[in-house]
Protein backbone atom coordinates (compact mmCIF):
# COMPACT_ATOMS: atom_id res chain seq x y z
CA UNK A 1 0.00 0.00 0.00
CA UNK A 2 1.09 3.51 -0.81
CA UNK A 3 0.08 6.72 1.20
CA UNK A 4 -2.74 8.46 0.42
CA UNK A 5 -2.09 11.26 -2.83
CA UNK A 6 -4.06 13.67 -4.64
CA UNK A 7 -3.73 14.05 -8.32
CA UNK A 8 -5.31 16.80 -10.66
CA UNK A 9 -7.40 15.38 -12.84
CA UNK A 10 -9.71 17.74 -15.42
CA UNK A 11 -9.55 20.37 -12.87
CA UNK A 12 -10.47 19.09 -9.99
CA UNK A 13 -8.40 17.61 -6.85
CA UNK A 14 -9.00 13.59 -6.29
CA UNK A 15 -7.69 11.72 -3.51
CA UNK A 16 -6.28 8.03 -3.99
CA UNK A 17 -6.50 6.22 -0.90
CA UNK A 18 -5.16 2.77 -0.24
CA UNK A 19 -3.96 2.47 -3.46
CA UNK A 20 -0.65 -0.49 -4.47
CA UNK A 21 2.37 1.12 -5.48
CA UNK A 22 2.43 0.21 -8.58
CA UNK A 23 -0.55 0.96 -9.90
CA UNK A 24 -0.61 3.01 -12.91
CA UNK A 25 -2.15 6.18 -13.76
CA UNK A 26 -4.71 4.43 -16.24
CA UNK A 27 -5.95 1.77 -13.21
CA UNK A 28 -6.25 4.93 -10.79
CA UNK A 29 -8.65 6.01 -13.30
CA UNK A 30 -10.85 3.74 -14.80
CA UNK A 31 -10.81 1.92 -11.29
CA UNK A 32 -10.80 4.37 -8.39
CA UNK A 33 -11.83 8.08 -9.88
CA UNK A 34 -14.83 6.87 -11.43
CA UNK A 35 -13.40 7.82 -14.99
CA UNK A 36 -13.63 5.00 -17.73
CA UNK A 37 -13.30 6.86 -20.67
CA UNK A 38 -9.58 6.50 -21.36
CA UNK A 39 -9.35 2.61 -22.02
CA UNK A 40 -7.33 -0.39 -21.25
CA UNK A 41 -5.88 -2.04 -23.84
CA UNK A 42 -2.75 -3.15 -24.43
CA UNK A 43 -1.14 -2.39 -20.96
CA UNK A 44 2.40 -1.55 -22.49
CA UNK A 45 2.14 2.05 -24.58
CA UNK A 46 1.04 -0.20 -28.13
CA UNK A 47 -2.16 0.71 -28.42
CA UNK A 48 -2.66 4.52 -27.26
CA UNK A 49 -6.40 3.64 -26.21
CA UNK A 50 -5.62 4.86 -22.98
CA UNK A 51 -3.95 8.30 -24.27
CA UNK A 52 -4.75 11.51 -21.58
CA UNK A 53 -2.59 14.42 -21.17
CA UNK A 54 -0.22 15.02 -18.35
CA UNK A 55 0.84 19.30 -17.95
CA UNK A 56 -0.12 19.71 -21.77
CA UNK A 57 2.06 16.11 -23.24
CA UNK A 58 -0.22 13.20 -24.91
CA UNK A 59 0.79 10.05 -22.83
CA UNK A 60 -0.20 6.50 -22.85
CA UNK A 61 -1.99 6.76 -18.99
CA UNK A 62 -0.97 2.79 -18.61
CA UNK A 63 3.04 4.17 -18.62
CA UNK A 64 2.27 6.15 -15.86
CA UNK A 65 2.93 5.61 -12.22
CA UNK A 66 0.14 6.94 -10.89
CA UNK A 67 1.68 8.26 -7.91
CA UNK A 68 4.29 9.61 -10.02
CA UNK A 69 2.14 12.07 -11.11
CA UNK A 70 1.08 14.39 -7.82
CA UNK A 71 1.58 17.73 -8.97
CA UNK A 72 0.85 17.58 -12.64
CA UNK A 73 -1.98 18.27 -14.64
CA UNK A 74 -4.08 15.40 -16.07
CA UNK A 75 -6.77 15.75 -18.71
CA UNK A 76 -8.67 12.88 -19.53
CA UNK A 77 -11.08 12.47 -22.48
CA UNK A 78 -13.85 12.92 -20.03
CA UNK A 79 -12.44 16.45 -19.09
CA UNK A 80 -12.49 17.64 -22.89
CA UNK A 81 -15.98 18.55 -22.58
CA UNK A 82 -17.47 21.25 -20.02
CA UNK A 83 -20.81 19.07 -19.87
CA UNK A 84 -21.07 15.74 -19.84
CA UNK A 85 -23.04 14.66 -23.36
CA UNK A 86 -21.80 17.59 -25.56
CA UNK A 87 -19.31 16.91 -28.13
CA UNK A 88 -15.80 18.69 -28.61
CA UNK A 89 -15.47 19.68 -32.16
CA UNK A 90 -13.06 16.65 -32.92
CA UNK A 91 -15.70 14.21 -31.27
CA UNK A 92 -18.46 15.65 -33.73
CA UNK A 93 -15.96 15.66 -37.11
CA UNK A 94 -15.60 11.72 -35.48
CA UNK A 95 -19.48 10.89 -35.75
CA UNK A 96 -20.00 12.99 -38.77
CA UNK A 97 -17.64 11.35 -40.81
CA UNK A 98 -18.01 7.76 -39.74
CA UNK A 99 -14.59 7.45 -38.05
CA UNK A 100 -16.32 5.64 -34.85
CA UNK A 101 -16.86 1.88 -35.41
CA UNK A 102 -16.69 -0.53 -31.85
CA UNK A 103 -15.17 3.11 -29.61
CA UNK A 104 -12.25 1.47 -28.07
CA UNK A 105 -9.93 3.38 -29.30
CA UNK A 106 -11.85 6.67 -29.92
CA UNK A 107 -11.27 7.97 -26.49
CA UNK A 108 -7.36 7.69 -27.11
CA UNK A 109 -8.16 9.20 -30.59
CA UNK A 110 -9.88 12.18 -30.03
CA UNK A 111 -7.29 12.94 -27.73
CA UNK A 112 -4.41 12.39 -29.60
CA UNK A 113 -6.33 14.75 -32.47
CA UNK A 114 -6.38 17.30 -29.94
CA UNK A 115 -3.17 17.35 -29.24
CA UNK A 116 -1.78 18.14 -33.13
CA UNK A 117 -4.31 20.51 -33.69
CA UNK A 118 -3.49 22.29 -30.61
CA UNK A 119 0.10 22.31 -31.90
CA UNK A 120 -0.09 21.76 -35.55
CA UNK A 121 -3.95 24.26 -36.74
CA UNK A 122 -3.03 23.04 -40.81
CA UNK A 123 -1.54 19.89 -40.49
CA UNK A 124 -0.84 17.83 -44.12
CA UNK A 125 -1.59 14.13 -44.42
CA UNK A 126 1.96 13.03 -43.05
CA UNK A 127 1.15 14.92 -39.52
CA UNK A 128 -2.28 13.57 -39.35
CA UNK A 129 -0.65 9.75 -39.81
CA UNK A 130 2.54 10.52 -37.69
CA UNK A 131 0.48 11.98 -34.75
CA UNK A 132 -2.23 8.97 -35.13
CA UNK A 133 0.55 6.63 -35.80
CA UNK A 134 0.41 5.58 -31.63
CA UNK A 135 -3.43 4.62 -31.93
CA UNK A 136 -4.40 1.14 -33.09
CA UNK A 137 -7.84 0.88 -34.51
CA UNK A 138 -8.83 -2.47 -35.74
CA UNK A 139 -12.05 -1.47 -37.54
CA UNK A 140 -11.70 1.31 -39.89
CA UNK A 141 -8.70 1.30 -41.33
CA UNK A 142 -7.89 5.15 -40.61
CA UNK A 143 -9.21 6.18 -43.76
CA UNK A 144 -12.80 7.64 -41.86
CA UNK A 145 -10.30 9.13 -38.90
CA UNK A 146 -8.11 10.82 -41.44
CA UNK A 147 -11.10 12.10 -43.31
CA UNK A 148 -12.26 13.07 -39.14
CA UNK A 149 -9.58 15.46 -38.80
CA UNK A 150 -9.40 16.93 -42.02
CA UNK A 151 -13.16 17.88 -41.42
CA UNK A 152 -12.16 19.18 -38.26
CA UNK A 153 -9.45 21.42 -39.28
CA UNK A 154 -12.22 22.31 -42.20
CA UNK A 155 -14.40 23.19 -39.15
CA UNK A 156 -12.20 25.47 -37.33
CA UNK A 157 -10.82 27.39 -40.21
CA UNK A 158 -14.08 28.76 -41.29
CA UNK A 159 -14.70 29.52 -37.44
CA UNK A 160 -11.46 31.45 -37.62
CA UNK A 161 -12.35 32.81 -41.16
CA UNK A 162 -16.02 33.97 -40.17
CA UNK A 163 -14.43 35.19 -36.42
CA UNK A 164 -17.45 33.48 -34.49
CA UNK A 165 -16.45 31.61 -31.48
CA UNK A 166 -17.29 28.28 -31.40
CA UNK B 1 4.63 7.23 0.93
CA UNK B 2 6.74 4.95 -1.36
CA UNK B 3 8.12 7.29 -4.29
CA UNK B 4 9.82 9.91 -4.11
CA UNK B 5 9.88 12.60 -5.85
CA UNK B 6 13.58 14.55 -5.40
CA UNK B 7 14.06 17.80 -7.43
CA UNK B 8 17.78 18.16 -7.67
CA UNK B 9 20.54 15.32 -8.50
CA UNK B 10 22.00 15.24 -4.97
CA UNK B 11 18.56 14.44 -3.22
CA UNK B 12 18.79 11.64 -5.82
CA UNK B 13 21.55 10.58 -4.69
CA UNK B 14 21.09 10.49 -1.09
CA UNK B 15 17.66 8.96 -2.03
CA UNK B 16 19.25 5.82 -3.85
CA UNK B 17 21.67 5.79 -1.16
CA UNK B 18 18.85 5.61 1.58
CA UNK B 19 17.11 3.20 -0.83
CA UNK B 20 18.93 0.79 -2.72
CA UNK B 21 16.36 -1.50 -3.48
CA UNK B 22 14.47 1.61 -5.06
CA UNK B 23 13.40 1.60 -8.47
CA UNK B 24 14.44 5.11 -10.80
CA UNK B 25 11.76 5.85 -12.79
CA UNK B 26 12.54 8.59 -15.94
CA UNK B 27 9.98 8.19 -18.94
CA UNK B 28 8.22 4.76 -17.70
CA UNK B 29 7.79 3.63 -20.87
CA UNK B 30 10.02 0.46 -20.22
CA UNK B 31 9.89 -0.16 -16.46
CA UNK B 32 5.96 0.23 -16.52
CA UNK B 33 5.50 -2.65 -19.23
CA UNK B 34 7.55 -4.59 -16.10
CA UNK B 35 5.05 -3.58 -13.61
CA UNK B 36 2.07 -4.05 -15.49
CA UNK B 37 2.55 -7.40 -16.76
CA UNK B 38 3.21 -8.08 -13.15
CA UNK B 39 7.01 -9.08 -13.91
CA UNK B 40 8.61 -6.54 -11.47
CA UNK B 41 7.65 -6.02 -7.83
CA UNK B 42 7.49 -2.10 -6.89
CA UNK B 43 9.58 -2.11 -3.03
CA UNK B 44 9.68 1.80 -3.46
CA UNK B 45 10.40 4.15 -6.75
CA UNK B 46 12.94 7.33 -7.34
CA UNK B 47 10.70 9.39 -9.73
CA UNK B 48 12.76 11.38 -11.47
CA UNK B 49 10.39 13.66 -13.23
CA UNK B 50 10.75 16.62 -10.90
CA UNK B 51 14.62 17.09 -11.39
CA UNK B 52 14.97 20.44 -13.50
CA UNK B 53 18.58 19.82 -13.97
CA UNK B 54 18.40 16.45 -15.48
CA UNK B 55 15.56 17.79 -18.07
CA UNK B 56 18.41 21.28 -19.14
CA UNK B 57 20.56 20.97 -22.48
CA UNK B 58 23.12 23.41 -23.09
CA UNK B 59 25.90 24.29 -25.42
CA UNK B 60 29.63 24.59 -23.97
CA UNK B 61 31.82 25.15 -26.37
CA UNK B 62 32.25 22.34 -29.43
CA UNK B 63 30.14 20.47 -27.36
CA UNK B 64 26.17 19.82 -25.88
CA UNK B 65 25.73 18.14 -22.61
CA UNK B 66 22.28 16.95 -22.93
CA UNK B 67 20.30 15.99 -19.48
CA UNK B 68 19.48 12.44 -18.95
CA UNK B 69 16.07 13.91 -18.20
CA UNK B 70 15.83 15.36 -21.70
CA UNK B 71 13.00 13.52 -23.81
CA UNK B 72 12.88 12.59 -27.67
CA UNK B 73 10.21 15.38 -28.45
CA UNK B 74 12.99 17.67 -27.03
CA UNK B 75 15.60 15.84 -29.09
CA UNK B 76 13.29 16.70 -32.01
CA UNK B 77 13.11 20.33 -31.24
CA UNK B 78 15.15 22.65 -33.52
CA UNK B 79 17.61 24.04 -31.69
CA UNK B 80 19.47 20.43 -30.39
CA UNK B 81 17.99 18.51 -33.36
CA UNK B 82 20.50 21.51 -35.77
CA UNK B 83 23.54 20.39 -32.92
CA UNK B 84 23.10 16.94 -32.67
CA UNK B 85 20.70 16.03 -36.52
CA UNK B 86 21.69 12.40 -35.44
CA UNK B 87 20.47 11.83 -31.79
CA UNK B 88 16.96 13.96 -33.33
CA UNK B 89 17.11 11.32 -36.22
CA UNK B 90 17.03 8.78 -33.85
CA UNK B 91 14.39 10.24 -31.61
CA UNK B 92 11.92 11.04 -34.55
CA UNK B 93 12.20 6.36 -35.01
CA UNK B 94 10.92 6.23 -31.76
CA UNK B 95 7.60 4.56 -30.70
CA UNK B 96 5.04 6.77 -30.97
CA UNK B 97 4.16 10.90 -30.09
CA UNK B 98 2.98 9.46 -27.01
CA UNK B 99 5.96 7.38 -26.08
CA UNK B 100 8.23 10.65 -27.29
CA UNK B 101 6.28 12.59 -25.29
CA UNK B 102 8.29 10.75 -21.97
CA UNK B 103 10.97 8.55 -22.80
CA UNK B 104 14.07 10.03 -22.54
CA UNK B 105 17.74 10.22 -23.49
CA UNK B 106 18.76 8.67 -19.72
CA UNK B 107 16.17 6.12 -19.72
CA UNK B 108 17.75 4.74 -22.98
CA UNK B 109 21.29 4.79 -21.11
CA UNK B 110 19.74 3.27 -18.28
CA UNK B 111 17.61 0.43 -20.01
CA UNK B 112 20.30 -0.01 -22.61
CA UNK B 113 18.66 -2.29 -24.74
CA UNK B 114 21.01 -3.53 -27.83
CA UNK B 115 17.80 -1.98 -29.67
CA UNK B 116 17.88 1.65 -27.80
CA UNK B 117 17.79 4.16 -30.85
CA UNK B 118 19.81 6.79 -29.12
CA UNK B 119 22.53 4.00 -28.46
CA UNK B 120 23.82 3.80 -31.84
CA UNK B 121 23.75 7.86 -32.45
CA UNK B 122 25.88 7.98 -29.25
CA UNK B 123 28.64 5.31 -30.40
CA UNK B 124 29.21 7.24 -33.33
CA UNK B 125 29.41 10.76 -31.70
CA UNK B 126 32.18 8.97 -29.29
CA UNK B 127 29.86 10.18 -26.80
CA UNK B 128 30.61 10.16 -22.65
CA UNK B 129 27.95 9.06 -19.95
CA UNK B 130 27.81 11.66 -17.00
CA UNK B 131 27.01 9.95 -13.68
CA UNK B 132 26.66 11.44 -10.27
CA UNK B 133 26.87 9.17 -7.41
CA UNK B 134 27.57 9.53 -3.07
CA UNK B 135 31.13 9.27 -4.65
CA UNK B 136 30.73 12.54 -6.86
CA UNK B 137 30.45 12.83 -10.43
CA UNK B 138 32.04 10.69 -12.81
CA UNK B 139 32.09 10.06 -16.53
CA UNK B 140 31.92 7.13 -18.52
CA UNK B 141 32.80 6.90 -22.59
CA UNK B 142 29.61 5.50 -23.66
CA UNK B 143 31.28 2.06 -24.36
CA UNK B 144 32.33 1.68 -21.53
CA UNK B 145 29.14 2.45 -19.96
CA UNK B 146 27.45 -0.39 -21.53
CA UNK B 147 28.61 -3.95 -20.93
CA UNK B 148 25.87 -6.01 -21.80
CA UNK B 149 22.32 -6.69 -22.89
CA UNK B 150 20.34 -4.22 -20.83
CA UNK B 151 23.63 -4.24 -18.34
CA UNK B 152 25.36 -1.19 -17.89
CA UNK B 153 27.93 0.37 -15.43
CA UNK B 154 25.86 2.33 -13.69
CA UNK B 155 26.53 1.91 -9.60
CA UNK B 156 23.84 1.20 -7.18
CA UNK B 157 23.47 4.65 -5.76
CA UNK B 158 24.25 6.29 -9.14
CA UNK B 159 22.10 8.27 -11.78
CA UNK B 160 22.72 8.96 -15.14
CA UNK B 161 23.02 13.08 -15.09
CA UNK B 162 23.88 13.76 -18.79
CA UNK B 163 25.00 12.88 -22.08
CA UNK B 164 28.29 15.07 -23.68
CA UNK B 165 28.53 15.22 -27.29
CA UNK B 166 30.19 17.35 -30.21
CA UNK B 167 28.29 19.48 -32.05
CA UNK B 168 27.78 18.26 -35.64
CA UNK B 169 30.56 19.61 -38.04
CA UNK B 170 28.81 17.33 -40.74
CA UNK B 171 26.29 15.37 -42.15
CA UNK B 172 24.57 12.65 -39.50
CA UNK B 173 22.11 9.49 -40.09
CA UNK B 174 20.01 7.18 -37.95
CA UNK B 175 18.41 4.35 -40.22
CA UNK B 176 16.54 1.53 -38.58
CA UNK B 177 15.06 -1.81 -40.13
CA UNK B 178 11.66 -2.57 -38.64
CA UNK B 179 7.93 -3.68 -39.20
CA UNK B 180 6.55 -0.62 -39.63
CA UNK B 181 7.68 3.46 -39.36
CA UNK B 182 5.90 3.68 -35.96
CA UNK B 183 6.31 1.61 -32.67
CA UNK B 184 9.06 -0.05 -33.75
CA UNK B 185 11.76 -1.73 -31.92
CA UNK B 186 14.44 -1.97 -34.11
CA UNK B 187 15.29 -5.21 -36.01
CA UNK B 188 19.07 -3.52 -36.69
CA UNK B 189 19.91 0.06 -37.36
CA UNK B 190 22.49 2.18 -38.53
CA UNK B 191 23.95 5.67 -37.23
CA UNK B 192 26.99 7.51 -39.40
CA UNK B 193 28.25 10.60 -37.92
CA UNK B 194 30.64 12.85 -40.61
CA UNK B 195 33.10 14.83 -38.52
CA UNK B 196 34.77 16.96 -41.01
CA UNK B 197 36.88 19.27 -38.28
CA UNK B 198 38.71 16.15 -37.44
CA UNK B 199 38.21 13.75 -40.93
CA UNK B 200 36.01 11.39 -38.91
CA UNK B 201 33.38 9.05 -39.87
CA UNK B 202 32.22 7.62 -36.99
CA UNK B 203 29.46 4.32 -36.84
CA UNK B 204 27.38 2.36 -34.50
CA UNK B 205 25.12 0.12 -34.70
CA UNK B 206 22.37 -1.30 -32.98
CA UNK B 207 20.51 -4.37 -32.20
CA UNK B 208 23.24 -6.79 -34.10
CA UNK B 209 25.42 -7.65 -31.15
CA UNK B 210 24.79 -7.71 -27.03
CA UNK B 211 25.42 -4.02 -27.10
CA UNK B 212 25.44 -0.78 -29.88
CA UNK B 213 28.95 -1.48 -31.16
CA UNK B 214 31.35 0.60 -33.50
CA UNK B 215 33.19 -0.69 -36.50
CA UNK B 216 36.24 0.92 -36.65
CA UNK B 217 37.65 -1.15 -39.76
CA UNK B 218 34.47 0.47 -41.40
CA UNK B 219 35.13 4.06 -40.32
CA UNK B 220 38.68 4.02 -40.82
CA UNK B 221 38.18 2.87 -44.57
CA UNK B 222 35.17 5.58 -44.72
CA UNK B 223 37.61 7.90 -43.27
CA UNK B 224 39.95 7.44 -46.41
CA UNK B 225 37.52 7.17 -49.15
CA UNK B 226 36.31 10.43 -48.41
CA UNK B 227 37.73 13.42 -50.24
CA UNK B 228 37.71 15.82 -47.84
CA UNK B 229 38.02 19.11 -49.30
CA UNK B 230 33.93 18.64 -50.51
CA UNK B 231 33.01 16.50 -48.39
CA UNK B 232 31.82 13.70 -50.92
CA UNK B 233 33.31 9.95 -52.03
CA UNK B 234 36.19 9.68 -54.49
CA UNK B 235 34.35 6.79 -55.78
CA UNK B 236 30.59 6.30 -55.07
CA UNK B 237 31.43 2.48 -55.15
CA UNK B 238 33.39 2.39 -52.03
CA UNK B 239 29.89 2.68 -50.28
CA UNK B 240 28.59 -1.10 -50.50
CA UNK B 241 32.45 -1.98 -49.51
CA UNK B 242 31.53 -0.05 -46.52
CA UNK B 243 28.49 -1.77 -45.74
CA UNK B 244 30.71 -5.08 -46.05
CA UNK B 245 32.95 -3.68 -43.47
CA UNK B 246 29.93 -2.31 -41.30
CA UNK B 247 28.30 -5.92 -41.12
CA UNK B 248 31.69 -7.42 -40.64
CA UNK B 249 31.81 -5.93 -37.43
CA UNK B 250 28.89 -7.66 -36.08
CA UNK B 251 27.38 -10.47 -33.70
CA UNK B 252 23.66 -10.64 -34.20
CA UNK B 253 21.36 -13.23 -33.24
CA UNK B 254 18.50 -14.95 -34.37
CA UNK B 255 15.50 -14.01 -32.15
CA UNK B 256 11.92 -13.71 -32.42
CA UNK B 257 12.09 -10.52 -34.03
CA UNK B 258 14.68 -11.62 -37.24
CA UNK B 259 17.57 -14.06 -37.76
CA UNK B 260 21.59 -13.33 -37.64
CA UNK B 261 21.33 -13.22 -41.47
CA UNK B 262 18.83 -10.91 -42.06
CA UNK B 263 20.34 -8.77 -39.80
CA UNK B 264 23.55 -8.51 -41.24
CA UNK B 265 22.30 -7.97 -44.57
CA UNK B 266 19.91 -4.99 -43.23
CA UNK B 267 23.06 -3.15 -41.35
CA UNK B 268 25.19 -3.51 -44.84
CA UNK B 269 22.20 -2.25 -46.87
CA UNK B 270 21.69 0.83 -44.11
CA UNK B 271 25.36 1.56 -43.78
CA UNK B 272 25.51 1.79 -47.21
CA UNK B 273 22.92 4.27 -47.69
CA UNK B 274 23.83 6.01 -44.84
CA UNK B 275 27.05 6.98 -46.17
CA UNK B 276 25.90 7.69 -50.09
CA UNK B 277 23.76 10.04 -48.72
CA UNK B 278 25.79 11.52 -46.16
CA UNK B 279 28.67 12.28 -48.67
CA UNK B 280 27.15 12.00 -51.68
CA UNK B 281 27.05 15.26 -53.29
CA UNK B 282 30.28 17.68 -53.31
CA UNK B 283 29.99 20.25 -49.73
CA UNK B 284 31.94 23.36 -48.52
CA UNK B 285 34.56 22.41 -45.90
CA UNK B 286 32.52 22.69 -42.23
CA UNK B 287 28.99 23.37 -43.96
CA UNK B 288 26.67 21.37 -41.92
CA UNK B 289 24.21 19.24 -43.94
CA UNK B 290 20.19 19.65 -42.90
Amino acid sequence: MSDPYVLTVNGAERRVDDAWLGESLLYVLRERLGLPGSKTGCEQGECGSCSVAVDGELVCACLVLAASAVGTTITTVEGLQPERGDFTDVQRAFVDEGAVQCGFCTPGLVMAVHDLLDRTPEPSDLDIREAISGNLCRCTGYGRVVAAVEAAVAVRRGVAASGVAP
Amino acid sequence: MDVLLPTTIDEVVTARAERPEAMLLAGGTDLMVAVNAGLRAVPSVVALRAVDDLRAWARQGDEVVVGAGVTYRRLLGPELAALVPGLAEAARTVGSPQIRSVGTLGGNLGTASPAGDALPVLVALGATVELAGPDGARSLPLTAFVTGPKRTALGAAEVVTAVRVPVASGAQQYRKVGVRNAMVIAVASVALVVDTAHRRIGVGLGSVGPVPLPAPEASAFAAEAVDWSTGSLVELSAARRFGELVAAATSPIDDHRSTAAYRRLAVAVLAERCLRTACAAPRAPGEVAA
